[in-house]
């Protein structure tokens, strides 16, 4: 049979369920007079006091050892926890790359010296990171990467531009991926390596602002010219960089955050129409509704295959292509049911959270791999290529 | 283990001869009769219930195979019924059986009369599991008379029954015979679409054009990677219809039941899309699918319904109040 299997949920247990009660009150204490606006950034907001109020409450490196400032909670457990947090349009920039990839690259792949160095204090809420991946001629052909690291006594000697690097001017550090082989066309996907590097203690790196069409400094570009990373700050081994960045992708692609990014602008859309009586209304908030809790479904599925150790990567290449088409129709959805001029300046909540989320939405289906991506490994899933 | 035998049983006993017969509104009698045999139709009771107490992981593979093989039989609505009759504590249905709300018939009297509208082989049942208002009632044949002709797009009878009968079986409703159907109906959808995206595989793993079969191009590729999407929700959708059925929510019989709807559609038009013109005649078994998950969608209350019943619950709950709605469904 074809169809890609998609195991049942984790149960809904008393424990999980009085997590998600007792994380609710700590969001709504957390997040008091956040307006909408402000939380229709979804994942785009970076504040350092939220994050570390996160990591002393316990909700960072939830599944991560105690004897690295983890909980050992389940991947279940986790997963409660990042959706309540989105749900709630919480900033969760600065934690946000570290808790659901860096870290658990770092578990997977890192030396202890490199674990003691950093896993606490992303737990802690402490550090954040950013992903090295694209450069200016290597987006969705990662492994066309150019950013050379050359090895130098102790320390490697880096050389190249990333860009689109998220958060890069307010981060700790990067996972930096690049190429340490030779280069030759056997070479393309051996040849790199992925280096852990100090972004407020690395000379030879300069930081430039890419300013996005919202207008919004969020990601950047990140020059390295002969730039000195000690070499005990390699992450795994020295040409396994191709695998260990499929992985991190795999970690990247999982989430809730793949569909709630604009669950804001549904809530203001259900507030304003509040009280009218409108078949159209109604029609169109269940079936956003039935999309909405379909999709969780599935999301919830995968932490059930992360949970049991199994491959996840396909099924969540499906949830991340369903996701985006889903968060990117709101806009629409909303403009057939209300009126208004949407601006960064506006007449009313509903439509400063439109303007919002129409500005941020194209970026939905291109960040963490591409919508036309994404299909081909579908469809490589389906055994057609 | 119960559905590798549904597989079997079918593999042998519903070729594509049967399926030509039963479009042309022929009833499969020796097909009804395994089914039978191996109890298929009390698959959704519990063991107490004299059923076989199957997981619910179980109860929906099974309804799914309905769905993979188009089976032409009201196979899945006798399941329904029994599970609806059986849970009201009233005798279970000794042959075929049909589901259906029927608000519009009137009580005098002790006498059961008015119509019912739609029953899929409502000729060939044993009995129905007829909901008025509050109450469940079980109308045996000689209840009703067949008023009205009427066909599903797969070309499979609908007609509509005339009641007369002295209603002296009843109980109060237990739930829903709207969420039992759209329940039924969505898994039978994922069913159909799993045999979609098999066929469209394979047609376009084969079928040759410009030098190269047709899921070597990157366009095609992308629609089946669209399909496969919609059928990973269309599966979900059903078991978070039953799950939600389970607990009486109608507003997660709503959810599910909406999402596979939608999803019939759009799979069955990538999948004809994908078959180019053979896909669009009736010789091509895909046409068994497409035009059963035209007909599944519709029926057990309409989209509209199921969509308003929701929506209106999402305006309830408010901003503040949607996502731990959301939660629950
Ligand atoms: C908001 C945002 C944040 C980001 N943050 C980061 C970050 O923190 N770190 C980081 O490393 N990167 C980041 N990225 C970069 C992101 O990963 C890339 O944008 C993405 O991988 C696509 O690369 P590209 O932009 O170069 O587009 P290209 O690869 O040039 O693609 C352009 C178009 O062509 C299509 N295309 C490309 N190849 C194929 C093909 N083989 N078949 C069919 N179609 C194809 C693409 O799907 C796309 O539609 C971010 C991007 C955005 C938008």
């Amino acid at each position: 049979m074809s169809s890609i299997a998609f195991p049942r949920p984790p149960e809904d247990t008393a424990a999980v369920i009085a997590l998600r009660t007792e994380f609710r009150a700590f969001l709504d204490k957390e997040l008091a007079g956040r307006s909408p606006r402000a939380r229709s950034d979804n994942w785009y907001g970076f504040d350092r006091g939220f994050s570390r109020a996160m990591g002393q409450a316990g909700y960072l490196g939830m599944t991560w050892s105690k004897q690295y400032g983890g909980h050992e909670r389940s991947a279940y457990e986790r997963y409660v926890v990042v959706e309540e947090t989105l749900a709630a349009g919480a900033p969760v920039g600065a934690h946000w790359i570290a808790d659901r990839q860096s870290g658990p690259s770092i578990i997977k792949f890192g030396t202890e010296e490199q674990k003691e160095l950093l896993l606490p204090g992303i737990a802690a809420g402490e550090l954040a990171f950013c992903i090295g991946m694209s450069e200016p001629d290597s987006g969705s052909d990662l492994a066309a990467t150019r950013t050379r690291a050359v090895r130098d006594g102790g320390n490697y000697r880096v050389t190249g531009t990333k860009v689109w690097t998220s958060f890069a001017h307010e981060a700790d550090w990067v996972i930096l991926f690049c190429r340490t082989g030779s280069g030759g066309p056997t070479d393309r996907q051996q040849g790199t390596s992925q280096l852990l590097v100090d972004l407020k203690n690395t000379p030879g790196l300069t930081i430039k602002p890419i300013i996005d069409l919202a207008g919004q400094h969020h990601f950047n570009e990140m020059h390295f010219e002969d730039a000195i990373v000690p070499a005990n700050m390699l992450l795994g081994e020295e040409g396994n960089g191709w695998n260990q960045v499929m992985s991190e992708l795999a970690f990247e692609r999982s989430g809730p955050e793949r569909f709630l990014s604009s669950i804001e602008l549904l809530y203001q859309v259900i507030e304003a129409l509040k009280g009218i009586d409108s078949d159209a209304a109604q029609i169109t908030l269940g079936r956003v509704t039935a999309r909405l809790a379909v999709l969780r479904r599935l999301s919830r599925s995968v932490t059930a295959m992360l949970q049991s150790g199994q491959d996840a990567a396909l099924q969540a290449a499906i949830v991340k292509d369903v996701g985006a088409v889903f968060e990117q129709a709101m806009p629409d959805i909303a403009r057939e049911l209300i009126d208004a001029e949407p601006g960064p300046i506006a007449a009313s909540a509903y439509a400063s959270v439109l303007a919002n989320i129409t500005l941020n939405a194209p970026s939905w289906s291109l960040r963490g791999g591409t919508r036309e991506i994404l299909r081909g490994i579908i469809a490589r899933g389906l055994g057609t290529r | 283990m119960l559905a590798d035998m549904i597989e079997r049983l079918l593999e042998r006993h519903l070729d594509d001869s049967a399926q030509a017969r039963a479009r042309g509104g022929e009833w499969l009698p020796e097909l009804w009769a395994k089914f039978e045999e191996m109890g298929l139709p009390l698959a959704l009771l519990s063991e107490e219930q004299g059923g076989f107490g199957l997981d619910p992981a179980d109860q929906g593979e099974a309804l799914r195979l309905l769905g993979r093989h188009a089976v032409p039989l009201p196979v899945a609505e006798t399941m329904g019924a029994n599970r609806l009759l059986a849970a009201a504590g009233l005798p279970l249905a000794e042959g075929a059986a049909g589901l259906a709300r029927a608000d519009a018939l009137t009580l005098n009297e002790g006498r059961l009369t008015g119509r019912v509208a739609r029953i899929a082989w409502g000729d060939k049942l044993d009995c129905l599991a007829l909901a008025v208002g509050d109450r469940l009632y079980r109308v045996p044949r000689s209840g009703w008379t067949v008023a009205e002709a009427g066909l599903a797009l797969n070309f499979q009878p609908r007609p509509t029954l005339q009641i007369d009968w002295t209603a002296d079986v009843s109980a109060p409703l237990p739930h829903c015979p709207l969420a039992e159907g759209s329940t039924l109906r969505a898994f039978q959808i994922a069913g159909a679409l799993e045999a979609a995206l098999d066929m469209t595989l394979e047609h376009t793993g084969t079928r040759v054009q410009f030098g190269k079969p047709l899921s070597k191009f990157q366009a095609v590729q992308h629609e089946l990677a669209k399909l496969a999407g919609e059928l990973a929700c269309a599966t979900a959708a059903a078991d978070l219809a039953a799950e939600a059925l389970a607990r009486c929510d109608l507003l997660g019989v709503a959810a599910g039941s909406l999402r596979a709807r939608e999803a019939a559609g759009s799979g069955a038009s990538i999948a004809t899309q994908m078959h180019g013109a053979i896909g669009f005649t009736r010789e091509h078994r895909l046409q068994l699918f497409t035009t059963s998950l035209w007909t599944w969608r519709d029926e057990f209350g309409g989209q509209v319904s199921w969509a308003k019943l929701l929506g209106q619950a999402a305006l309830d709950a408010g901003g503040t109040g949607y996502w731990p709605m959301v939660t629950a469904l």
